[in-house]
């Protein structure tokens, strides 16, 4: 199995959620988007532990990256249902309070 | 086709089985992800994401990670998509087709150039980098004491790292209760 094949896929699926994160104006949408980002990059990190020497360092970073985006996704939650109780809305072009 | 693919698989130490596998995976995984960003519905989008989570999954197991997998299937698919389905049905987005409710920004066009030049550059980049380099294949003797690597690793060096992180999550789970309580 050739290193390109896991790289390229997840050069994909990294820029499918940039473009989701560009894209996307509901907030919950944004958040998936993310979370198709950080499993390319895990799944980067996997390949790269077979590279060279079957090194056991990939597992660890990408379960450390699953543990941060689990927890990413419970604040990132917390605040979007905070920000809809407070406005009824998570457009996210709409939240322009902070604009100078 | 066939005789080439017997070619390659005795000319390099290429496993066939593994490739069509991961070709039929990363197809499904990449239909999914274009669905994920372009779909219309909510619901249907964190449906599509849990096929791309899976066939993630599945990369791992080709890529002789399993303990990962597992944790992938367990935090992913068991907690993640619970949160996001309970954070849709929450802020109250359609269910169904009821009313087609724009999810896109006003100038989102500009996200395809932005993404197809990246996707450009990461190929470039990958291609440039790693034209030729083929994964090893771990023996079996390595494959079931991963585990034991992963458990020593954390244990080992990456013990203030792994201390760090426990509170991370404490952290996170504790802002999670303040922001979303009621009052």
């Amino acid at each position: 199995m050739y290193a390109a094949n896991f790289l390229v896929l997840a050069a994909a699926l990294f820029c499918f959620g940039v473009f989701g994160v560009i894209a996307r104006k509901n907030a919950v949408m944004v958040l998936m988007s993310i979370e198709l980002i950080l499993n390319s990059v895990n799944l980067n990190l996997v390949a790269f532990a077979l590279m060279n020497s079957v090194a056991i360092d990939g597992h660890v970073f990408a379960l450390f990256v699953i543990a941060i985006a689990a927890a990413e996704v419970g604040v990132g939650l917390a605040m979007v249902l905070m920000i809809y109780r407070n406005r009824r809305t998570i457009a996210l072009d709409e939240l322009s309070e902070m604009k100078g | 086709m066939l005789a080439l693919i017997a070619q390659a698989s005795t000319t390099t130490d290429v496993n066939v089985a593994q490739n069509v596998a991961f070709y039929i995976i990363a197809a499904l995984m990449v239909w999914s992800a274009f669905r994920v960003v372009t779909t219309d519905n909510v619901v249907h989008a964190a449906l599509y994401l849990a096929v791309v989570l899976v066939g993630v999954a599945a990369q791992y197991i080709l890529a002789a990670a399993e303990f990962v997998a597992v944790s992938q299937v367990m935090v992913y698919i068991g907690a993640v998509m619970v949160l996001f389905l309970f954070g849709i049905m929450l802020t109250r987005a359609t269910v169904g087709s009821e009313d087609k409710v724009n999810l896109n920004n006003k100038g989102w066009a500009i996200g395809i150039p932005v993404a197809l030049a990246m996707f450009g550059v990461l190929v470039y980049a990958v291609v440039d980098a790693f034209e030729d380099a083929v994964l090893i294949e771990p023996s079996p003797e390595q494959i079931a004491s991963a585990t034991t690597a992963i458990s020593d690793g954390y244990l080992g060096p990456y013990l203030i790292p792994f201390i760090a992180l426990s509170f991370v999550l404490l952290a996170a789970a504790i802002g999670a209760i303040v922001l979303a309580r009621k009052d």
